[in-house]
């Protein structure tokens, strides 16, 4: 059985009176373990597609089932508890809270699953020390570099052991060495053998995933576009 | 997540937003502030008041007073009225068994009908002259401190001897906080509208408990100024017109004044003899009601049902006294709570202004699991811990209020601080910071996480 099955997905937004369909009927499986990058010009529904896989956002239409639980007609508190246990997420821009430390940051989903403290601690700890991170846990993340913030962001997202990560242009905002790094840990998860979707514009990126779903024009496209998937330059 | 966490939260962004914390929370400290302090003042208000009621004789004296002007349609039976006289006394004593006490009196007002008072060439003016029986001591409260009251029997020989209060004494003979010592002056002969009277005895100094207060403070601070070698703070006090009027106070028997004070020479003495009032108590303040209507009903048959008298209870003032301390402590608790409703205000303001700001910190939270109710909770948390510190400050600073209001404004009736009005005032701030909150608390909880990520 897939992790997560989507049949005819379909989100319309209504724009000053035009009706805009963002998504457009997109099917698709993900298995558990597979390593996924989501790829397509600006504007494609990329996106929208990821926030509602994320349980961000519903569909206008459509079924979506995660980990066997029908989720598009879920309530918001069903969702709340899906985003805190299923799912971690991993931002373009980190996403950290400014005011709380490393540490805090990465016991903030334990704190709304109702997790004791003294447990929160030694799993946050846990966390970091997987991402080599450990050292700055009592640093705000404005005291760290841009490579040490994402880092804590995918130690917040696996600290709750979810079934699926998700990464929104996880590189977007980082150098392109550290981007390397950044990579690097995705792959080292996958291998662990972790299901994670990334989305990208960036080919480099693209081509290091062993399975590519181009979105155009708020569908899949039939041929992924190779230039895009950074298989041919 | 749990109520300890919300807490943490909201302390954290307080402890964060430090001047922006402390403006917001002004607007609760000076609310209860002023609502304590409003309740401290009518506090004072009512215990002076209370204070002098009871020092003026209590609820259960009585005032019959001869009164001149007749309803209309008695007018021409005006030559017939022979007002207040001792024979009222005796019929009040034989036929109202509801009254307990009663004496007759004639009052001389100094600052009305002239009464001089003089000694060795000082001069001064009493508030009160007044003939009585010995027992208008006990009806109205005094107590001798030194001497002796006049008896029965110097009444029924019309001695010229009077007892008088210790202001009479300070004008005479000298004040003690002056001379350093205390002049009995017992045995001295003072003149009275150039009548020789003896003094026999003497009042204890009559004051009201906050007026000692004041006073013992203003000694201090002159002690304190000739230590330093500087001029002392001028404080002018005066105390509560009862107990200055009852300092002031010459009595003398009651023959006395009709023999030797005869206002016209074809006055009648004896039992027929003009009285300005009777001062009686009845036994029981429950039966007040019944033993005016006894007292009533004799007085009409005495006065041929003419009505040249008036009844005056102390349960007038009582009422005007209770009503004047309602209204006061309704407007003053009017303004209080408009005040803690703008510093409610406040709070709500900031909270919304917080949480725009904060649109993506609420994403952050929603995207990792914060529920709506979660966010609620956080925000509302943060608005009452807000007013929950201010609420505290604010007890805190009414104690500063009350001492400034007892600087600027000195009366006699210091104000008092009690528990009830800071309990009152303490939950009225915390209820504020919910419901300044929830507006806030809504808005917070309905943003959606995609909406609310998209900032920045």
């Amino acid at each position: 059985m897939p992790l997560l099955e989507l049949r005819d997905i379909r989100k319309c937004y209504h724009l000053g009176g035009e009706e805009i369909h963002a998504l457009d009927g997109v099917t698709m499986d993900i298995e558990v373990g597979e390593f996924i990058s989501i790829i397509g010009p600006s504007g494609s529904g990329k996106s929208t597609l990821m926030h509602i896989l994320g349980c961000l956002d519903s569909p206008t239409s459509g079924a979506l089932k995660l980990d066997g639980t029908m989720i598009h007609n879920a309530g918001a508190r069903e969702l709340a508890a899906i985003r805190n246990r299923k799912i971690g997420f991993v931002f373009q821009f980190f996403n950290l809270l400014p005011k709380l430390t490393v540490l805090q940051n990465v016991e903030l989903p334990m704190i709304y699953s109702g997790i004791k403290a003294k447990e929160r601690h030694e799993r946050a700890m846990e966390s970091l020390k997987r991402v080599e991170l450990d050292n700055r846990a009592k640093h705000r993340p404005s005291e760290l570099s841009g490579g040490q913030q994402q880092r804590a962001a995918i130690a917040r997202a696996l600290v709750n052991d979810p079934r699926i990560i998700f990464a929104d242009e996880p590189t977007g905002n980082l150098d392109s060495h550290t981007g390397e790094l950044i990579l690097e840990m995705f792959h080292e998860l996958s291998a662990e053998g972790r299901t994670i979707a990334l989305v990208t514009h960036d080919p480099g990126i693209a081509a290091i995933t062993p399975r590519r779903i181009e979105i155009r024009d708020g569908r899949i496209a039939d041929k992924v576009d190779k230039k895009l998937a950074g298989l041919e330059t | 997540m749990n109520l300890w966490s919300a807490i943490d939260i909201g302390l954290k962004e307080i402890r964060a937003n430090k001047a922006r914390s402390i403006l917001t929370m002004l607007g609760v400290i000076l609310g209860v502030a002023s609502l304590v302090a409003m309740s401290a003042m009518t506090k004072g208000m009512e215990n002076g008041m209370k204070e002098s009621l009871v020092a003026a004789g209590g609820l259960a004296t009585i005032r019959i007073e001869h009164e001149d002007d007749l309803p209309l349609h008695q007018r021409h039976l005006v030559d017939r009225a022979k007002g207040v006289t001792l024979h009222d006394v005796y019929a009040l004593q034989e036929s109202a068994p509801l009254v307990y006490q009663i004496t007759p009196l004639i009052e001389r007002w100094g600052f009305r009908s002239g009464v001089n008072v003089s000694y060795g060439g000082k001069r001064m003016r009493p508030y009160k002259f007044a003939g009585s029986w010995p027992d208008i001591i006990s009806i109205e409260q005094h107590i001798i401190e030194h001497g002796r009251m006049f008896t029965q029997f110097d009444d029924d020989e019309a001695r010229s001897v009077c007892v008088i209060g210790t202001d009479i004494r300070n004008d005479l003979f000298g004040d003690p906080e002056e001379l350093g010592r205390t002049v009995v002056p017992i045995g001295e002969t003072i003149f009275v509208n150039n009548q020789p009277l003896t003094i026999v005895g003497m009042f204890q100094h009559y004051e009201s408990e906050a007026f000692r207060k004041r006073k013992e403070e203003a000694k201090r601070e002159a002690e304190l100024a000739k230590a330093e070698g500087r001029e002392p703070k001028e404080t002018r006090m005066r105390d509560e017109f009862i107990f200055r009027l009852k300092n002031r106070s010459i009595y003398i028997p009651l023959n006395t004044m009709l023999i030797k004070f005869k206002n016209d020479d074809d006055a009648p003495i004896g039992d027929d003899a003009h009285l300005t009032t009777l001062k009686m108590k009845i036994r029981d303040i429950e039966h007040l009601e019944p033993a005016i209507q006894q007292a009533y009903n004799v007085l009409m048959h005495t006065h041929q049902g003419i009505l040249d008298f008036e009844f005056r209870t102390k349960e007038d003032d009582a009422e005007e006294v209770g009503a004047a301390i309602k209204n006061a402590r309704r407007s003053g608790g009017i303004i209080a709570a408009i005040s803690l409703i703008v510093g409610g205000i406040g709070i709500m303001n900031i909270m919304l202004a917080s949480i725009t700001e904060r649109v993506r910190e609420i994403g952050i939270r929603k995207s990792v699991g914060a529920t709506t109710l979660d966010v609620f909770v956080q925000i509302l948390v943060e608005s009452v811990v807000i007013s929950f510190i201010g609420g505290a400050l604010g007890l805190a600073a009414s104690v500063g209020l009350i001492e400034t209001l007892r600087i600027l404004t000195p009366t006699a009736n210091a104000p008092m601080l009690t528990a009830p009005p800071m309990i009152l005032a303490f939950g009225c701030s915390v209820a504020v910071g919910v419901i300044a909150g929830l507006f806030p608390a809504i808005k917070a909880s309905k943003l959606q996480p995609i909406e609310a990520l998209k900032y920045g």
